[in-house]
């Protein structure tokens, strides 16, 4: 790897290599023997100095100048960052840096989520909590994805971290509402609790009333995930004591009459989730309704706008006065037609994050490519996720999309038909993009006009679109869409790929051309063992490889882990399959400074 | 006690089965293809023995890639011409048989009510969030998915009919108990 600093390679963000990188600045060979630079100025002005870097990258170059400078940024590293929980252990992280804040951490990879992966896999939050509340007793954010977090965890957040103030859980599963109900009333500092599309348990524990009296500091309460039923009047009681209250996300047992009496006491708020958005009266219709209306234009600084889970149409009017000032409008539970949209998406015009459902059609993406001119965002969920439904979006939404919205940065688009010709299209008319992700619902689904694989489409987003980063691919691929990648793709970072290629070739394209990719995942693609030693080179720069239903053999799989010793190599199979034969059908790997983990279940083999 | 017994044997069982998810989705589907990382296409193994038309693809796991969350929370909309309504027996106390309705039939609360008033002959009342069901000597209540005896009115008419398991008119004492501000 070229020291080179004007190239983009940066240091791996969650792995230090010290032993190998750091390098000895050997002042005047003197016979004390001691390799320590004699430094021109003492470390607290380096201390005084290195506060003021916030960027994880930032600071992992920092750390490698020499040991004075490592040393000094450990000391000064305020916010951890740790992309794989296993790739370093909690005492290690800890011995490391002495006065962390907040710690990020990431557990199970992206496919989890899609019960690609037995559960019990890993990733508990528990030994982190264990060393944390040794070695930080100041800790006061933890932000968590895709860890099993359980009741206890949470009684430990909140019982020795005396002024914890932040949580939040991402896509995170093994609590329930009896933890979160210790945790809120534990917590006395709290001012952010966020639960993202989270599973919690329903334990029927009222955690809502066990926030404490008196003034709290609540600047965010996230719970639009939670599946329960909550104590509607300690929720009102709640929100009028909580004056700072910023961000609100209701789950959908909260009815539009009851979301109606928390916006006029939280008149303040800049994100609301609007709970189910419906009627839980089946009272006459001569009572009368409240002014919802008035109610949304009370609400002069809200941006953000999300919910309508069991949403009734006639109640979306109501939302007209907001919608010049949103920024992001989520409606991805929503199952409205092109014509119901219109009226509301042709007012957003500072719009710059939607979330929908293909419910609204070709036509109501051509709205919102009329109107929609600052959008970033866009993501188009598919009302019936089946590989053979019908499918109301098409090339067509993509391509107007592609000529209204030329400051797109990202997109994810579930589809059944495409061509490579609005690919092509959007390629060349939204330069900015980052994030391209596109997923034809319909296995190796050809172009349909043409009758082509989709590789030229890909092909154009990669060569044309010079910042992007993350890519996940669909359709009928040949290997020709993954040398599109390895040539032109010289920035991805996160790949994703699924029923495609057509040889080994394929995957050594990649793994060859990429040297920033950090995180790939393939399915059901034909890769196998020549393929995967290809990467060899560039494994310790990756953060993980999962590829499941190739045609990896624990062979080959063994022979990956006895070249890379700082490689975990796990085999896993599905839970209630015996160990057959010499397939392998997932391959999880990545780089890790301890070794095979300890509390891997039956189910994981490690080489 | 006869009736019963034929409700029982109809082959229309599946119908009344619980499912969450999409009507007419093919959920015992996804459990063939469970296994995870199988080479094989997933069209080679055999498609399920359907009474009804051609079977759909049989699905593989993870794929699409939705989160289940997403795909267990959207709503379906006004059933159009997706088979299988959601038919759920309904009992009242004191009549001699049960009967079957579909709740998709309806679009809330009042029509299923009137609907059921008029099938035992009887009058329901006036229902209030507070205090149930006035000025009648039943209550309508409904078994839900965790087999608790709910009263019917309560939850929005989306989240009801996804969760009743059956109806059953109660009357006398245990009605008027139910009623009063639990």
């Amino acid at each position: 790897m070229s020291e080179d600093d004007d190239r983009q390679q940066s240091p791996p963000s969650d792995l230090e290599f010290v032993s190998n990188k750091a390098r000895n600045c050997n002042a005047t060979g003197s016979g004390s023997g001691n390799p320590e630079f004699q430094s021109a100025y003492p470390d607290q002005v380096l201390e005084n100095v290195l506060h003021f870097l916030t960027s994880k990258r930032d600071r992992n170059a920092v750390s490698l100048v020499c040991k004075s400078w490592y040393r000094v940024e450990a000391l000064t590293r305020s916010e951890l960052f740790i992309g794989n929980c296993y790739a370093v252990s909690p005492a290690r992280a800890t011995a490391r840096f002495a006065r962390v804040r907040a710690l990020h951490l990431k557990g199970k990879p992206r496919f989890a989520d899609f019960n690609m992966m037995p559960s019990d896999w890993g990733a508990h939050f528990n030994p982190w909590a264990l060393a944390m509340a040794k070695a930080y007793p100041w800790l006061e954010k933890v932000h968590l994805k895709r860890m099993s977090v359980t009741d206890d965890d949470l009684a430990t957040l909140a019982e020795l971290f005396l002024g914890f103030k932040e949580l939040v859980l991402v896509c995170c599963d093994g609590f329930g509402t009896s933890g979160l109900a210790i945790f809120v009333n534990k917590c006395r500092q709290l001012k952010v609790l966020d639960l993202i599309e989270s599973e919690s348990s329903d334990d029927e524990a009222d955690w809502i009333s066990c926030f404490p009296e008196g003034e709290s500091h609540l600047e965010s309460l996230i719970f639009d995930c939670v599946e329960c039923h909550i104590n509607f009047e300690a929720l009102e009681r709640l929100v009028a004591r909580s004056p700072s209250l910023k961000k609100l996300r209701l789950n959908r047992y909260v009815s539009i009459g009851q979301l109606y009496r928390l916006m006029v006491r939280a008149p303040q708020l800049t994100h609301l989730g609007t709970g189910s958005f419906s009627s839980s009266e089946i009272a006459g219709q001569g009572d009368q309704e409240p002014d919802y209306v008035n109610a949304f234009a009370a609400c002069k600084t809200l941006v953000c706008l999300s919910g309508f889970r069991e949403i009734i149409l006639d109640y979306l009017p109501a939302i007209y006065p907001v919608c010049a000032n949103l920024t992001s409008l989520n409606f991805s539970y929503a199952n409205i037609t092109a014509e119901q949209l219109k009226p509301i998406i042709s007012k957003c015009h500072k719009l710059q994050v939607f979330w929908v459902l293909d419910s609204i059609c070709d036509e109501g993406l051509q709205a919102v490519a009329a109107t929609c001119k600052e959008l970033r965002e866009l993501r188009v969920f598919p009302v019936d996720a089946r590989e053979d439904s019908d499918g109301p979006v098409s090339e067509v939404g993509l391509q107007a999309i592609s000529e209204g919205c030329r400051k797109l940065q990202s997109i994810l688009y579930f589809c059944q038909q495409m061509t490579n010709a609005a690919v092509i299209t959007m390629s060349k008319n939204c330069p900015d993009l980052v994030v391209f992700r596109l997923c034809i619902m319909g296995r190796h689904r050809a172009d349909h006009v043409t009758g082509e694989p989709m590789d030229d489409g890909f092909g154009a987003i990669v060569m044309n679109c010079k910042k992007l980063t993350r890519l996940a691919v669909s359709g009928l691929l040949t290997d020709k869409v993954f040398d599109y990648i390895g040539r032109h793709g010289k920035l991805v970072r996160t790949l994703s790929v699924a029923f495609a290629g057509d040889s080994d070739m394929g995957l050594k394209y990649v793994l060859e051309g990429c040297p920033q990719l950090q995180k790939f995942e393939i399915r059901d693609s034909p890769f196998g063992d020549a393929a995967l030693r290809s990467g060899l080179h560039h494994y310790y720069n990756m953060r993980f490889l999962w590829m499941s239903s190739c045609r990896l053999t624990r062979r080959g799989c063994q022979e990956i882990a006895r070249a890379m010793p700082r490689l975990v190599v796990e085999v896993i199979r599905s839970a209630d399959e015996e160990e057959v034969d010499d397939a392998v059908e997932i391959l999880y790997m990545y780089r890790s400074l301890e070794g095979p983990r300890t509390d891997a279940p039956k189910f994981v083999t490690i080489s | 006690m006869e009736g019963r017994v034929a409700y029982e044997n109809d082959l229309n069982l599946k119908a009344t089965e619980l499912r969450l998810g999409l009507p007419g989705t093919h959920e015992e589907q996804q459990a063939v293809s469970s296994r995870v990382g199988n080479n094989k296409r997933p069209n080679d193994e055999s498609d399920d023995q359907n009474e009804t038309a051609p079977p759909p693809k049989a699905q593989i796991v993870g794929w699409p890639p939705i989160r289940s969350y997403r795909k267990n929370n959207y709503q379906p909309k006004k059933t159009e011409s997706d088979g299988g309504g959601i038919y759920i027996k309904l009992s009242m106390d004191g009549a001699p048989y049960l009967r079957k309705i579909d709740l998709k039939v309806y679009s809330g609360y009042p029509e299923l009510l009137k609907a059921v008033e008029n099938m035992f002959k009887f009058n329901i009342g006036e229902y209030s969030e507070r205090e149930g069901y006035k000025g009648s000597d039943y209550a309508p209540t409904y078994e839900d998915k965790d087999g608790d005896w709910m009263l019917v009115g309560d939850v929005p008419w989306g989240m009801f009919i996804t969760s009743c398991k059956r109806l059953r008119i109660m009357k006398g004492s245990e009605a008027r108990g139910l009623g009063c501000g639990v």
